[in-house]
């Protein structure tokens, strides 16, 4: 199923499809790993709800919700 | 002439990078600016058996492209300073992510060494890299390190030596064709330094906006022309074949390469999927819904009372050293006449009270700063801006905002200075510029004598509801002034995203938090030394100045006169009649003033007694004289004279002082303001303190004190004085809450506008942080002191009806949006229209 990485829950692995971002907000996100066809887990959010932490690679990472929303994942069921 | 070899030094951020550059050049570094942007450069020297050589830390970044301003900077480094050798700073940890910018660099084609940082923590992740392969593959020299331990600094030293250009390349077989034809036409252009044709080529079919501005700049505009037609035509030709966008494509075949390069040299032993590792056992607890705040105010609350509770006690057992410094230099500099001090003396002497003000908080910052080191290093610090992004993005801070807010002191007190420096990390400029401008509202240290001082006087039985008001109301007041920025001045200022990593727990190591507290410390030292200095001198200059009147220096000449004659009259019958004339009567006056105050300041009976035997040693017949020995009548009478015509002396001095500082300039000034600020509750001593005030923040305490007529030894303290002076007694309590309100909102310190306008490059923000709090804060002034005196309030009352408006408004502000939502009616379903 394809979503937005801001749609997936808690503990849900996926992998990254595309970004529908542009410009420095792609790059940072590339750069932080988020390439496409990389596996991504959604680990938590943060205790108000905004930014998310998410595990890619061997590093965590924490990104907005519109940034999030940017990002198409392909979760695993 | 030995030739220094220059070595640049690139990486990502949290690789190490700026450990291994101390490693190498301990203290032979210095700062300063790349040229027209505020990105540091950092310079340092080192040498070894094979030379000398320059090594200059790029700013940190993930990568070469053109979108952040650290990028552009690192990367125009890289082609302009003609560096003998690169060396790429790697976490070893994250190699898969690190090795991006290493291709990048690689195609650059520089002359690159790789350091494999981390290497301890690699494998403990169980990541087993093959360096001599890795070397092999990317033909580049190799070397393994764990820079925080100082292992491998010397292998890093003797790499550089090795390097050579490396014949590694990417291929983008899709790209292939376009390349080479760009490739020959580059090559025939006449541009001097250009950069590696192939890279250059890559750029510009990706349109990097920075490489088209550079061809711009660099070429003819026909040749530009020519150039543009050729990348188009080429872009055209290779969107035919590829579905991605050019830039995608260049990403993913660089990701290719790296998923090569890590299957041959670097082997992920299979980690149990159950085990955890200790940073995300501990993130499961800290960044828990429920436990997180409760971490949070724990963290907040030990800060508080190790740097400002602890710290303070620390004060007792340091200020006597600054006294007793003060009292060098007051011996030093020439004596004190009998009314008037030479200028020197005076000037002298307040410039060193002062500065021992300030220097007086050094245990504080020491250990303030050193706690936030460990904040930092430990990784904590990032998750309190995972915490907290969400309120400050909401006003237009940012979760970064954090840090320099916690330096500059939110909740437990701190100084601008720091704070302002540290948002160099803020990547959103328009939340870095919010977050400089609200910095000075928070609880700098050094606001608080004065607020003690008026608390003592008008709140002492709600002290420490009054002290909860003031250490909040800075975070509320800075969240509405940022937001308002957003709103107005901000608006068109460049916004970024949030993309942060949160790096491992660690152990913070004991030299690097001793050493970033010191460097903060010296910094604030550093302020003390300058700027306070320079702008006490001027502040000196219109106090004093154009000094006592004619008629009043002859009416005090003549009270001064008289309170002599009344000395020789007393002492006439006794045996010392005569013996003290006119240069010798000051002398003995200063003599015993010196050991009034030596005595004050002496601590224990064995201190005590030492004072006692210096000053006889130094005068023993002025010492009978203050000090008589039993039995010695004559002595007796003496030493009571001379009381006498000391505390007359006192008396008169305090006069001209006042008389001296309403005629001064200064005094002019805040005379000529009263009729406005007398809305605020204002008299134009509170106004004079307040401008006194502007060079730093602890003169306003001294100019009251100064103002209010105090000295040293005077029975009352400067609070009973204040509190009996016909000035404030009237609206005393509302004039009180006025000016608390006004001191929090107060403009920055002298030293935080200059670090403001360093840090922001422009004069007009510096500006901006001047006269935007002086409004805001002297609207708010006025507003509650009007308010407080029409319903005939009291001081607590008035408080705290400022301070939950304030909350109210921020709490509507916040949940504005969602208060929207709930007003709006039910949505009505649109029945389907045939």
């Amino acid at each position: 199923m394809r979503t937005a990485l801001s749609k997936i829950l808690p503990g849900t692995k996926g992998i990254i499809v595309s970004h529908h971002s542009q410009g420095a907000i792609r790059q940072r996100l590339l750069d932080l790993g988020l390439i496409p066809e990389m596996e991504v887990e959604f680990i938590r959010y943060a205790p108000m709800g905004d930014p998310i932490e998410i595990r890619v690679g061997l590093s965590n990472v924490v990104i907005r919700k519109t940034e999030a929303d940017t990002v198409t994942v392909d979760v695993k069921n | 002439m030995m030739q220094r070899k220059k070595i640049l030094l690139a990486g990502q951020q949290n690789a190490g990078k700026s450990t291994i550059f101390n490693m190498l050049t301990g203290a032979r570094q210095h700062v300063a600016n790349y040229p027209g942007v505020t990105v540091d450069k950092k310079t340092g020297y080192f040498s070894n058996h094979n030379g000398a050589y320059q090594l200059v830390d790029l700013p940190g970044t993930y990568s070469l492209t053109s979108f952040s301003l650290e990028e552009r900077v690192a990367r125009k480094a890289l082609r302009e300073e003609n560096a003998d050798v690169v060396v790429n700073v790697m976490d070893a940890a994250n190699i898969s992510r690190s090795l991006h910018l290493t291709l990048q660099l690689l195609e650059l084609e520089l002359p690159v060494a790789i350091v494999l940082n981390m290497m301890d923590v690699a494998k403990k992740e169980g990541i087993e890299i093959d360096t001599l392969k890795l070397a092999e593959t990317l033909n580049v020299p190799a070397v393994e390190c764990i820079g925080r331990l100082g292992k491998g600094i010397e292998e890093i030293s003797q790499a550089i030596d090795l390097v050579k250009p490396s014949h590694y390349t990417i291929s983008y077989p899709m790209l292939e064709d376009a390349i080479s034809l760009l490739v020959n036409q580059l090559e025939m252009l006449p541009i001097e330094n250009m950069p590696a044709l192939r890279w250059l080529a890559l750029r510009l079919l990706e349109n990097d906006q920075e490489t088209l501005e550079w061809a711009k700049s660099s070429l003819t505009a026909q040749m530009m022309i020519e150039i543009g037609e050729l990348i188009a035509e080429q872009q055209n030709e290779v969107k035919q074949e590829i579905s991605q966008d050019i830039n995608d494509y260049i990403v993913a075949q660089r990701q290719f390469a790296v998923t090569q390069l890590l299957a041959q040299c670097v082997a992920f032993s299979q980690q149990d999927p159950s085990k955890r590792t200790f940073t995300d056992k501990l993130d499961h607890v800290v960044l828990n819904k429920f436990a997180a705040p409760f971490f949070l105010i724990a963290t907040v609350f030990v800060i508080y009372q190790s740097s400002i509770v602890y710290g303070y006690e620390l004060t007792n057992y340091w200020w006597p050293y600054l006294a007793a410094l003060r009292e060098v230099i007051a011996s030093l500099l020439p004596d004190a006449g009998f009314l008037y001090d030479p200028y020197v003396r005076s000037l002298g002497l307040w410039i060193v009270d002062s500065a021992n003000t300030l220097l007086n908080y050094i245990p504080i910052f020491l250990i303030l700063f050193a706690l936030i080191a460990i904040l930092e290093d430990s990784g904590y610090m990032a998750r309190i801006a995972f915490i907290s992004d969400k309120v400050l993005h909401k006003f237009g801070l940012h979760g970064q905002s954090t840090l320099p807010m916690i330096l500059a002191g939110v909740f437990a007190g701190g100084c601008a200075v720091p704070g302002v420096m540290a948002t160099k990390g803020i990547p959103d400029n328009r939340a870095r510029l919010a977050t400089i401008l609200t910095i000075p509202y928070m609880n700098c240290l050094a606001k608080i004598p004065l607020y003690t001082l008026l608390l003592s006087i008008f709140f002492v039985e709600d002290k420490s509801l009054m002290t909860f008001y003031i250490s909040t109301i800075s975070i509320i007041s800075a969240l509405l002034v940022a937001k308002l920025l957003t709103k107005t001045v901000l608006r068109k200022t460049e916004t970024a995203p949030f993309v942060m990593e949160l790096p491992r727990y660690n152990v913070p190591t004991i030299r690097s938090v001793i050493t970033r507290s010191l460097e903060r410390t010296w910094l604030y030292i550093r302020k003390v030394g300058t700027i306070v200095i320079a702008v006490s001198t001027v502040i000196f200059a219109l106090l004093q100045f154009p000094g006592v009147p004619q008629e009043q220096q002859q009416v005090f000449q003549k009270s001064a006169e008289q309170a002599v004659n009344k000395f020789d009259k007393a002492i006439s019958k006794t045996s010392y009649a005569g013996a003290f004339d006119e240069s010798s009567l000051p002398d003995l006056v200063n003599f015993y003033t010196d050991y009034k105050r030596a005595k004050l300041n002496a601590k224990g009976a064995a201190a005590s007694k030492k004072v006692g035997a210096t000053f006889k040693a130094r005068n023993s017949e002025f010492y009978t004289v203050i000090v008589p020995p039993k039995g010695n009548k004559d002595a007796k009478t003496v030493s009571r004279a001379l009381r006498k015509l000391t505390s007359e002396r006192k008396k008169i001095r305090r006069e001209m002082k006042e008389t001296r500082l309403e005629a001064s300039l200064l005094g002019s000034f805040g005379r000529s303001l009263e009729p406005i600020t007398q809305y605020a509750g204002f008299d134009w001593k509170i106004n004079v303190a307040l401008f006194s005030s502007f060079a730093a923040r602890e003169s306003s305490v001294a100019t009251l004190g100064v103002l209010f007529q105090q000295d040293e030894d005077s029975n009352q303290k400067l609070e009973q004085r204040m509190s009996d002076s016909s000035e404030l007694a009237g609206h005393g309590e509302i004039a009180a809450v006025a000016l608390i309100l006004f001191f929090i909102l107060y403009p920055p310190c002298l030293a935080t506008v200059m670090i403001i306008k360093v840090q922001t490059g422009e004069y007009k923000w510096m500006l901006l942080s001047i006269f935007l709090p002086t409004f805001i804060g002297f609207t708010v002034a006025t507003m509650v002191y009007s308010l407080g005196t029409h319903f005939n309030l009291a001081g607590i009352e008035l408080m705290s009806l400022a301070y939950f408006s304030a909350l109210t408004l921020l709490l509507l502000l916040g949940y504005k949006d969602w208060i929207k939502r709930k007003m709006l009616p039910d949505e009505i379903p649109i029945k389907n229209i045939r």
